[in-house]
């Protein structure tokens, strides 16, 4: 029952990372870190494949005794939520070190593999951990690697953006580390042992205050990591000086992580908070839509502009996770993976200009479009799949949240709306900018076209958009169940709501002038 | 087990084995370093190390044992077995440490080897301690070993500061708790801790002579464990004594208090716990927060160590405010993670050091993951093992205490020491940053010479990332060294009683 294929996907590429630091060849460095990451990339194909996508629970479950002390396990298990997600981080950690490796990274190649390969074990251990302390546990593991990543490859203020990132998230990981402990010991007065057991957590009772503190304790360290307005402003540091591959997995995995976080723990485990923090988090959501795009719109650094991009984005999946409804979620989790791949792409193509000219500034290139065609080209194409283009993956994604969002409170669409007219504004002009016009600069006629390399890094990309604009039913027929299940608790609180509500109405003004024993009680 | 099995055969020096042998081959290194040149003593070490192994031994047969000698002044069971190992392994590492860094700083090695055995005898007399005065004892025979060791770089006028700051303090510090013990017999009647907790869960339970008692004892460990506010001797202190010392004191010294200071407040003194938490409860905030905030600021690596050292034994306070079982081995098991945290942080500062004396500022540190990645890849660990970054042993520790806190209802606490983890991310990161993305700093030693040193890092840093991903039968030993700790002292109560 226990295939161990799980925690063979979760270990690779610690195995792979250890095996790259005994490599003395720059060369070997290189092909072995690759090929260590396509075996987990092989693994999380074959789960694509024989994922039962008619079972809403989790699958090829392994759990062992950890700290039996504690009733801690080692209980990893996936599910149509964490299963494209997990798919998503393999290919880009592939395609990060597949474009590293072509000259992006010439600084000790042999520590950025073993960081980067850790950084995979960290994302694909807390995708696939059941239980709360194993996920709080891979959830820090993930947190060190990028941080080297940024301050060791980084450009520019490397130290502060990385510094910067370590302590943000840390605050709100150790104050979820306390939310976690505090939720095992009143799960302790219910069942009467201690579990870290993500599906005995999701039945424990909790007091309204209780629930609303510990909600606020899990929500603040995944609002961070999303990030929401206002606790983003890590993000365009951290971003703007990482290495390309670091921003690739930081936008393209480790940002899913809150909205993850979201999905997983803050929401079902406290489904009454969720439901009664749903205006705020609409709000929060659409502040981060607008604020993001505008922000965007002003960047003269492309770099700045698709992180501020990601701050609107990510708004939207937002916003689609707490419309909290299947529609809302489905798509969300379709966008998760939708930014990954799109911003993923962009910070590659970014990446690849930088490479040649050394800026990054949109001043300092234009009519890009006629001394390199095929870099315009796929430009282009992953621009339309970010903007949300039907027929490529954007759209889809995009379209399931507005239904969603419009079937829990139609303002909240009202607005994102607008976001995402923002969005094709600015990243439209953007291209106009860099791709159309006169050659200004004279060095920009001579630069040369993508490598084969290069070619090779985003042909998946693109594929996998286009694959996902035209045909997401495999994907989300995965989701769906499991989606389904997970809101299968909000629901409850949901009709719980309205009930309490129609009462108060209905029950509370037409009681007094009706009641006969009032109206003799008062005339005596 | 009949608890009286080894006292009943009268054997009294039975128990005190592993004592006795770390005493003769302190004795014995003595006199033979006599007539040594003070940089030939490296054989010294190796004969200390030795004596440290058999003990090691003689304290493994004790592990699962319970007794008691001396008519109950001296307690043999799971307690003094858990610490005593973790002392002798402390005594260990440290002489490992020692031995280049003793001979290259031209330290007299009879007596730097010798008084390292004998203070290591005080910290584990004060493991067994069964009663206040052999507390006292084993206190007192750590301490003045210890001041001594803190001055052995006779010309160092850092080193001679060091030692007179810490012996006056020192000094000072043992009135308040020999005065507190003197008060506790006053109210109780009795130097025997479980005659003590006995006639606390009785009738007397409230008395101004206790209390009074309890708060000159809570002074006096407070010294010994640098809590704040009379942690004023530690940075200075730290700074000063060789740095091997510094090691010891950070971790033995502790190891030593603490398991006096848990032996009388969490068994003796757990009756009233209620009249002692809340004092504890304002120490460990102060303690946290000063700690952790002056570690910031600072540029010399020993005197942060020295706060950051402060601000654990922060930490460890909240552990013993839970005054739980759980919150009790806590408390032991953070001390373990603490130790070979600590113990291997030393051990990179011992590395990083020359002759004169440059290489102990955190600027030095820059660029280390060029020159020394095995070094500074330890570093790092041990660093992140201190921030708290899972799974390491720090963080581990962390844990424990955290939720044993949060059980008996101190969220506040919590709270506070989750805020000050943060802060102590800052300058433990801070660190890391000088090694792996900054430039320049000193040439480290050669690391291929000093087998020695680079076993005790190495180990340090195996036990750290082992004691943290593999908790579990760490956790059943401090909670079986504690639960037995209690239990025999509730038994014996008990029996007491008829």
């Amino acid at each position: 029952m226990q295939s161990g294929i799980l925690t063979a996907l979760v270990f690779f590429p610690l195995l792979g990372a250890i095996f790259v630091l005994m490599l003395n060849d720059e060369r070997a460095t290189w092909n072995s870190a690759f090929v260590f990451s396509l075996v987990p990339l092989a693994i999380s194909f074959y789960l694509f494949a024989a994922f039962d996508s008619r079972e809403p629970g989790y699958q090829f479950v392994e759990q062992y005794s950890w700290i039996p002390q504690f009733g801690i396990s080692y209980h990893l298990g996936i599910d149509g939520i964490s299963l494209l997600l997990a798919v998503l981080t393999t290919i880009l950690i592939s395609l990060s070190l597949l474009y590293s490796a072509g000259g992006d990274i010439e600084e000790r190649p042999r520590a950025f593999c073993f960081f980067l390969l850790v950084l995979e074990t960290g994302l694909l251990g807390a995708l696939l951990a059941v239980d709360l302390f194993l996920f709080y546990v891979f959830w820090e593991v993930m947190l060190i690697p990028m941080y080297f990543l940024i301050g060791i490859w980084g450009h520019g203020r490397k130290i502060y953006a990385a510094v910067k990132f370590v302590l943000f998230t840390m605050v709100g990981s150790f104050l979820m580390l306390v939310a976690i402990i505090y939720l095992v010991l009143a799960a302790r007065q219910a069942l009467g042992r201690l579990s870290f057991d993500l599906p005995l957590l999701y039945q424990v009772p909790l007091s309204e205050t209780e629930a609303r503190w510990l909600f606020a304790g899990f929500a603040l360290a995944f609002a961070i990591k999303v990030p929401m307005w206002p606790v983003h402003t890590w993000l365009p540091d951290a971003h703007s000086e990482a290495p390309t591959a670091g921003s690739v997995i930081l936008a393209g995995i480790m940002l899913k992580m809150g909205t993850y976080g979201f999905v997983r723990f803050a929401i079902p485990l406290f489904p009454a908070v969720a439901v009664q923090a749903v205006p705020l988090f609409l709000a929060l959501a659409v502040v981060g839509i607008v604020y993001g795009a505008l922000l965007a719109m002003n960047q003269p650094d492309l770099k700045r502009l698709v992180a501020y991009s990601s701050v609107s984005h990510l708004g939207f999946v937002m916003l689609g996770i707490f419309a909290l409804n299947p529609q809302g979620l489905v798509g969300a989790i379709y966008q998760m993976l939708n930014h990954g791949i799109s911003t993923g792409a962009l910070f590659l193509l970014v990446g690849m200009l930088y490479l040649r000219r050394h800026t990054r500034e949109i001043a300092e290139f234009g009519g890009l479009w006629k001394s390199i065609p095929i870099y315009a080209s796929i430009f282009m194409f992953t621009m339309l799949s970010s903007v949300g283009l039907p027929g490529l993956n954007g759209f889809i994604g995009e379209f399931l949240i507005m239904v969603g969002t419009f079937l829990r409170s139609w303002p909240a669409a009202a607005f994102a709306v607008s976001g995402i007219i923002l969005g094709a504004l600015y990243l439209l002009w953007t291209y106009e900018r860099v791709m159309f016009g006169p050659i200004t600069h004279a060095v920009n006629a001579t630069i040369r076209d993508l490598t084969g390399r290069e070619i090779a890094v985003m042909v998946p990309l693109m594929a996998l958009m286009l694959f996902m604009g035209l045909y997401p039913a495999p994907l989300i027929s995965r989701m769906q169940p499991s989606v389904e299940r997970m809101l299968a608790g909000v629901r409850i609180e949901q009709v719980r709501l309205e009930q309490r509500a129609h009462r108060r109405v209905a029950v509370a003004p037409l009681n007094r002038p009706h009641n006969p024993a009032l109206e003799t009680a008062s005339v005596q | 087990m009949n608890p009286f099995s080894l006292a009943a055969i009268n054997f009294a020096w039975l128990p005190i084995l592993p004592l006795i042998a770390v005493t003769i081959g302190a004795m014995v290194v003595l006199l033979a370093g006599v007539r040594m040149a003070d940089d030939e003593s490296e054989g010294l070490g190796w004969l200390a190390l030795a004596t440290l192994g058999v003990a090691f031994v003689l304290a493994l047969g004790q592990v699962g044992q319970t007794g008691f000698a001396f008519g109950g002044a001296l307690a043999v069971d799971g307690f003094s077995a858990f610490f005593q190992l973790a002392i002798l392994i402390t005594a260990a590492f440290t002489i490992l440490m020692s031995l280049d860094y003793a001979s290259d700083n031209h330290l007299a090695g009879a007596e730097y080897y010798s008084l390292l055995l004998f203070s290591t005898v005080g910290m584990m007399l004060m493991a067994a301690a069964g009663d206040l005065v052999v507390i006292f004892l084993g206190l007192e025979t750590m301490s003045i070993a210890v001041y001594v060791l803190a001055g052995m770089r006779r010309r160092d006028p850092r080193s001679n500061e060091a030692a007179i700051k810490y012996f006056l303090l020192g000094a000072f510090s043992t009135g308040f708790l020999l005065y507190g013990i003197a008060l506790i017999y006053g109210a109780t009647g009795s130097i025997k801790l479980d005659v003590i907790r006995t006639a606390l869960s009785g009738s007397m339970t409230s008395n101004s002579l206790l209390r009074l008692g309890l708060a000159m004892l809570l002074v006096g460990f407070g010294f010994k464990v640098a809590a704040v506010p009379f942690h004023m001797w530690a940075p200075d202190v730290y700074e000063g004594a060789p740095t091997p010392i510094t090691a010891f004191m950070a971790v033995g010294v502790k190891l030593g208090a603490f398991a006096g200071f848990v032996r009388i407040f969490l068994v003796g003194f757990l009756p009233i716990s209620g009249q002692w938490s809340s004092a504890l409860w304002v120490l460990a905030v102060l303690t946290m927060t000063t700690g952790n905030v002056i570690a910031v600021v600072q540029t010399n690596i020993k005197r942060m160590l020295a706060y950051s050292a402060i601000a654990h034994a922060g930490y460890v306070l909240v552990g013993m405010i839970a005054a739980s079982a759980e919150g009790g081995a806590a408390v032991l098991y953070y001390l373990l993670a603490y130790a070979f945290t600590t113990l291997g942080a030393f051990g990179i500062v011992v590395a990083l050091e020359r002759r004169q004396l440059a290489g102990d500022l955190i600027a030095d540190y820059r660029g280390l993951s060029t020159r020394s990645p095995a070094l500074a890849a330890a570093m790092a660990v041990f660093l992140l093992s201190f921030t708290g970054v899972p799974p390491l042993a720090g963080f581990m520790g962390k844990f424990y205490i955290f939720s044993a806190a949060l059980r008996q209802g101190y969220t506040y606490l919590v709270v506070i020491a989750v805020v000050n983890s943060v802060i102590a991310a800052f300058y433990y990161i801070s660190v890391i940053v000088a090694m792996y993305m900054e430039e320049g700093g000193v040439e480290p030693v050669r690391m291929t010479r000093r087998p020695a040193l680079v076993a005790a890092i190495g180990l340090s840093a195996i036990a750290t990332v082992l004691v943290g991903v593999y908790p579990a039968p760490y956790m059943t030993a401090a909670q079986n060294a504690f639960n037995s700790a209690l239990g025999e002292a509730a038994m014996r109560a008990a029996s007491l009683n008829q």
